[in-house]
């Protein structure tokens, strides 16, 4: 019984792994590549999440939908609808430099929290929507979160290729020009506008499809999921403890920092009675002090942004050498 | 090539350039001088497109581009470098020469996932060429390394490069020599002098070394308080006395 709980354990926290994966190789475009400081990943989070439960879920008295559609289609929903919201946002505060774009998007992602509390025509607001349908959610309980690991895996490996395929090509050397110096890359003939905007869009597109896969795999949203703690800044530690500019760093970095959080919690739930209250404090703060460690000792994360050079002729590094001098 | 007619820059109620007009003729390499502070490098700004300027206009190639923003001036042939070296310090050297020439299919999201082919090809045109940049500025040998690690000499070589990289019609270096050593400095000169005569490209370029100016410019542009001093070949411009009142009454040791 006793391995089978661990077994269960496993199961669980590498689904949650995966699921921030999607999260963190989002952030990764936005600010490894484009140099986007994105403070609101659970408002994009949160808008797939609802998007993919309001048109999967059985039709519901009070609110819209739902619209019993097969999850594939709630899960390109999120990504869309993500997608959709972040163009108006990308358009209005991307013009503001980083610091400020950080302040602008948790702002926005707090509006987002708010609507979806209050507009209950359309959220259920705080009660949230349940019955959303679980891919595989029909089987025993183990066989089912090993199909749902499954599924979900096989989503975030072609996402990771996807993505990967992007930053190796001059679509990513362009976005890195960019966030490196942007006047130079604007002398250079980029519209830097239209690709930022376009990174922001892509980047939030996946945290769409993170909240989606979240919300299928608990079978119920509501509005406390949406905490900027665990949404926003447990990816933001992730990816730069991974590795920011490097797409395995970011899955990296969710495997190390979801393992050594949830952990904790076994840990302070081991404390006496009168330690209960200020069990969630210790966590934020081991959280807190990971990332100054990481800060102090190896800033540019466990496997740091890698160099790229020419894609087909790395090797052509022999041609050079002392004799050209 | 080049025409500016009555150009004015205020920054609140600063001044910078004030009625700059004068133009710029297909194949000539144009010297602009003058003491610090003297507007050259706002007027660059104005040229590229990186400051809409508050009055006055630009003509290029026959076209009104008074107002465009830098990254369209670029695809009309207008490329610049800059004072200070701006490169991409996280790229390698090759890879800051690569990212520049425009329209690569790869810089669309949708080739590079549904026409790869195509990505490749172009990208394997684009390697080839940064190398021989890199060769022709004798910068093979750093191909490979953060251009952020490189020298000031070498930034300054990698800039040249970048302009290299297109087709460029016009081109601004604003001070090439700064900071560049005196072997480094020679070979600058004659890269710009061989692009100038076997690529064709036009050139203005800001420049405190006086030798430099010499040997390359016709015509010379002298700045001073924003305003054109004047204008002609290097020895009318040195002699003139306004220009010795400019340098000697406002700065030393900037005029070799």
């Amino acid at each position: 019984m006793e391995i089978l709980g661990l077994v269960n354990y496993a199961l669980y926290m590498a689904i949650f792994i995966a699921i921030y994966a999607l999260l963190a190789l989002g952030l990764n475009i936005q600010w490894g590549f484009a140099g986007l400081f994105n403070a609101g990943i659970a408002g994009f989070f949160a808008v797939g999440a609802y998007t993919s439960a309001i048109l999967t879920s059985p039709a519901a008295d009070g609110r819209i939908g739902g619209f019993d559609l097969h999850f594939t289609i709630g899960w390109i929903g999120a990504m869309v609808a993500a997608a959709l919201v972040a163009w108006p946002i990308g358009k209005i505060c991307l013009r503001f430099r980083s610091d400020y774009l950080a302040i602008a998007s948790i702002g926005v992602a707090e509006i987002i929290r708010l609507v979806i509390k209050s507009e209950a025509e359309l959220t259920n607001g705080a009660r949230g929507i349940s019955n959303i349908p679980r891919p595989a959610g029909d089987f025993g309980y183990m066989e089912s979160q090993i199909a749902y690991l499954a599924l979900v895996l096989g989503v975030l490996i072609v996402v990771y290729l996807l993505v990967e395929r992007q930053f190796n090509a001059p679509w990513g050397r362009m976005m890195r020009a960019i966030r490196d110096n942007e006047d130079a890359a604007r002398a250079m003939g980029k519209n830097v506008e239209f690709r930022r905007l376009e990174a922001f869009i892509f980047g939030s597109a996946l945290m769409g499809l993170g909240g989606a896969l979240f919300a299928h795999f608990n079978r119920s949203i509501t509005p406390e999921a949406i905490d900027p703690m665990v949404a926003t800044f447990l990816v933001w530690i992730m990816l730069i403890l991974g590795g920011s500019g490097n797409n395995r760093g970011a899955i990296l970095g969710a495997a190390v920092v979801w393992i050594i959080w949830s952990v904790s919690e076994i840990a302070t739930d081991q404390l006496p009675h009168e330690y209960a209250v200020q069990a969630k404090y210790i966590r934020l703060f081991l959280i807190g002090l990971m990332l100054q460690l990481v800060l102090r000792f190896r800033p540019e994360g466990l496997l740091p942004e890698p160099l790229r050079g020419d894609l087909n002729g790395r090797g052509r590094n022999t041609k050079s050498g002392p004799a050209n001098q | 090539m080049l025409e500016l007619d009555g150009l004015v820059m205020d920054f609140g109620g600063f001044r910078a350039v004030d009625g700059c007009s004068f133009r710029v003729d297909k194949g000539s390499i144009t010297g602009l001088i003058g003491p610090n502070g003297a507007g050259k490098t706002t007027l660059f700004n104005l040229i590229a497109g990186a400051l809409p300027p508050t009055d006055g206009t630009i003509r290029f190639l026959g076209e009104d581009v008074t107002g465009l923003a830098s990254h369209q001036l670029f695809h009309k042939g207008l490329v610049r470098t800059f004072q200070i070296p701006h490169e991409f310090h996280k790229l390698t050297a090759l890879e800051n020469l690569m990212m520049v020439p425009p329209a690569q299919p790869g810089e669309s999201l949708f080739s590079n996932w549904f026409a790869w082919g195509r990505v490749h090809a172009t990208e394997q045109d684009v390697t080839e060429k940064a190398y021989e940049t890199l060769e022709f500025l004798e910068l093979s040998h750093v191909a490979h390394e953060m251009a952020g690690n490189l020298s000031g000499g070498q930034k300054k070589l990698l800039e040249l490069g970048r302009t290299m990289m297109t087709d460029a019609k016009l081109v601004l270096l604003d001070e090439p020599a700064a900071g560049v050593n005196r072997t480094l400095l020679r070979k600058l000169e004659t890269k710009i002098e061989i692009l100038n005569r076997e690529r064709g490209y036009t050139f203005i370029l800001i420049e405190h070394d006086m030798e430099m100016i010499e040997k390359l410019c016709d015509p010379v542009v002298c700045m001073a308080e924003g305003k054109v001093l004047v204008q002609g070949d290097f020895q009318t411009v040195r002699s003139n006395p306004q220009v010795l009142e400019a340098y000697l009454g406002e700065t030393t040791g900037d005029a070799a």
